[in-house]
């Protein structure tokens, strides 16, 4: 304690200035911090608290019922050096993650592009079209239907019908399958937020800065994307890239609905899975905790990343 | 035979008008393109609506077809018979559907763009931290958190009850960020000249900040009621009374391959409904897009 407040008691005038700081900051802009006050305390309480909560629990074996105990690093060296599972699973997020992200990124982008152009009514229709499936809740079960490894299934029987194989292929039961069909329902799911953001920020852009782009010489649609459009809507690309970037690395549900769990192989594990698994099932919370933490460094890391790479185009 | 073409010439001259630098190549490329993926992105959802009127011996047709050649309402009716005979009546399911996306959505537009406001309009001590605090919360979700939240929950004897559901969906900052960002094009002057006639902040918020804003909450409406829509109360309500629809009806799905087209009509109705939502506040959201169009 005394330790602590020594070179505290050092600065006692700054300490002062601080505090006399914020209480005229309360006085200037009281109503203003009361505004904020209610959502403030609900991040506090659920989002920020956890994520501290989460990171000390991970130094701990914490299972629920017993105390938990300070085990230091121990389980993210069992995490990263002898749970082989859990390497599966980090190589399946990150090729999954590295496939979907940027695909459906640019997926969003080019669709909500391509519509801004069209007239008002195939303009919203459009947009309901493609935005639908994200919105559909569980309805991705159907892929489940269309991939099903008996001849009803719909891809075994028109590959069937049009005699490409001669027996209904087990879609989900083959570990190299599992993959490329979750990357698939993960597309069609993937035009949300950052496509509806998108599509507002085109419709935003300010129409004048084409008439000056023609008049300064821009000759094509593409130049004019390159030049006028991605410029003027930079922060709706930051946003979008947020969006796909953390759905895109926290895949889990329609991997353990569509494959199963756990999955052929493990072909269809990833990280989120591996921590449904500890944290629901088996409660070892404190190893659940280091693998939320690694999931959650991961997921700001990549951000961050993306975020400085993003900020340099086009400049 | 000269006509159509004489047409078809003036609509090219026409088009150099009304498309500058668009070629009528790649415009013809990208439509096909556009209605490939329209195609890919519709497919599975029209076999949801189609298998939910198909009779049975439709569902296991070799091969299967895209119509139902003769629809049927007994899936539907086969479903209102099982749920008919639930132990927990249905009607209650529905109601704590309701009452969670409600609350939910009610809470994030209310504390959401009250938050949203100051944090858009000014600069006071701990603004700019804040607005980073939620740009960086953007960059994870909730399932990272799952289990100091739970644990949260019990100790606030919260966990078994609406409350463990709803509290957390109001603390997303999605929609507080949507709202924040929409709210920074509002032009000063209006603000300033409010505070002259004597508007406290709050009245400035809900008589000028609002009704400029209403894209932007609209938004927020949508996506927050999607999320809770599909809620299943997960591992925080474990009481039947208190479940939600979603939970409800994926258990009835879960009895397996011989309830494909109840499935199907389940799976038709937890999907109309966000769709409709969709539907009228996106005309919605357009119409005050393009009402909204101003010049700071």
């Amino acid at each position: 304690m005394s330790k602590a407040q020594a070179p505290a008691a050092d600065k006692p005038k700054k300490k002062k200035l601080e505090a006399m700081k914020w209480s005229n900051a309360w006085k200037l802009h009281k109503e203003k911090y009361l505004m904020i006050l209610p959502f403030a305390i609900i991040f506090i309480c659920f989002t920020a608290i956890p994520v501290l909560v989460s990171i000390v629990m991970s130094f701990t074996n914490f299972n629920m019922l017993q105390t938990p105990d300070f085990v230091a690093l121990d389980n993210y060296i069992n995490l990263i050096v002898f749970d082989d599972i859990f390497l599966i699973a980090m190589k399946n997020t990150m090729l999954f993650a590295l496939v979907t992200g940027p695909i459906s990124y640019l997926m969003c982008f080019v669709f909500a592009w391509l519509i801004n152009e069209l007239p008002p009514l195939p303009r919203a229709f459009l947009t309901l079209v493609f935005y639908a499936p994200s919105i559909s809740g569980n309805a991705f079960v159907i892929w489940k239907l269309i991939f099903s490894s008996d001849m009803y299934g719909y891809a075994n029987a028109w590959l069937l019908n049009m005699g490409v194989i001669d027996s209904p292929i087990l879609w989900f039961e083959t570990a190299e399958y599992i993959m490329p069909i979750l990357i698939i329902v993960q597309l069609w799911l993937s035009l949300g937020v950052s496509f509806l953001s998108f599509i507002a920020g085109l419709q935003s852009v300010d129409k004048t800065m084409y008439e000056a782009g023609a008049i300064d010489g821009i000759k094509n649609r593409w130049q004019e994307l390159w030049y006028i459009t991605l410029p003027a809507m930079k922060p709706q690309l930051m946003f979008g890239a947020v969006m796909q970037i953390t759905s895109s690395l926290s895949v889990s549900n329609i991997s353990t609905e569509l494959a199963g769990f756990p999955s052929v192989d493990y072909a269809g594990h990833t990280i989120l899975t591996h921590l449904n698994d500890y944290g629901s099932t088996r409660y070892e919370m404190g190893y659940a905790s280091a693998i939320a933490t690694v999931l959650f460094f991961i997921m700001i890391f990549a951000n961050i990343v993306v975020q400085k790479i993003l900020r340099r185009v086009g400049e | 035979m000269i006509n159509p073409i004489k047409k078809f010439k003036q609509y090219l001259d026409h088009r150099k008008i009304t498309r500058r630098n668009r070629s009528l190549g790649v415009d013809i490329a990208l439509t096909v393109f556009l209605g490939a993926f329209g195609l890919f992105s519709i497919l599975p959802l029209w076999l949801i609506i189609i298998n939910a009127f198909k009779p049975l011996n439709e569902i296991f047709l070799f091969p299967p077809r895209f119509y139902v050649s003769n629809p049927t309402l007994d899936n539907f009716r086969d479903l209102f018979q099982i749920v008919g005979n639930s132990w927990v009546p249905f009607s209650r399911y529905i109601f704590n559907t309701f009452f969670i996306t409600f609350l939910g959505t009610a809470g994030t537009v209310v504390f959401g763009s009250m938050a949203a406001y100051p944090l858009a309009k000014y600069k006071f001590p701990g603004s700019g931290a804040m607005s980073s605090i939620i740009t960086y919360s953007l960059m994870f979700n909730g399932t990272v958190t799952a289990i100091p939240n739970y644990i949260i929950m019990s100790k606030l004897h919260l966990v078994d009850t609406y409350w463990a559901v709803v509290i957390p969906a109001i603390g997303s900052t999605l929609c507080l960020y949507l709202m924040k960002n929409n709210m920074v094009h509002i032009p000063t002057s209006l603000l300033e000249s409010a505070k002259i006639d004597g508007s406290s902040e709050f009245g400035i918020y809900w008589k000028v900040v609002m009704p400029l804003a209403k894209p932007a909450w609209i938004t927020a409406i949508i996506l927050s009621f999607q999320s809770l829509w599909g809620a299943t109360g997960g591992n925080f309500i474990y009481t039947e009374k208190l479940k939600p629809i979603t939970y409800a009806l994926s258990q009835i799905i879960s009895a397996g391959i011989v309830r494909t087209g109840v499935s199907s009509a389940v799976n038709l109705i937890m999907l109309a409904v966000p769709i409709a939502v969709f539907v009228f506040s996106q005309s919605n959201v357009i119409e005050t897009m393009a009402s909204s169009g101003m010049k700071d």
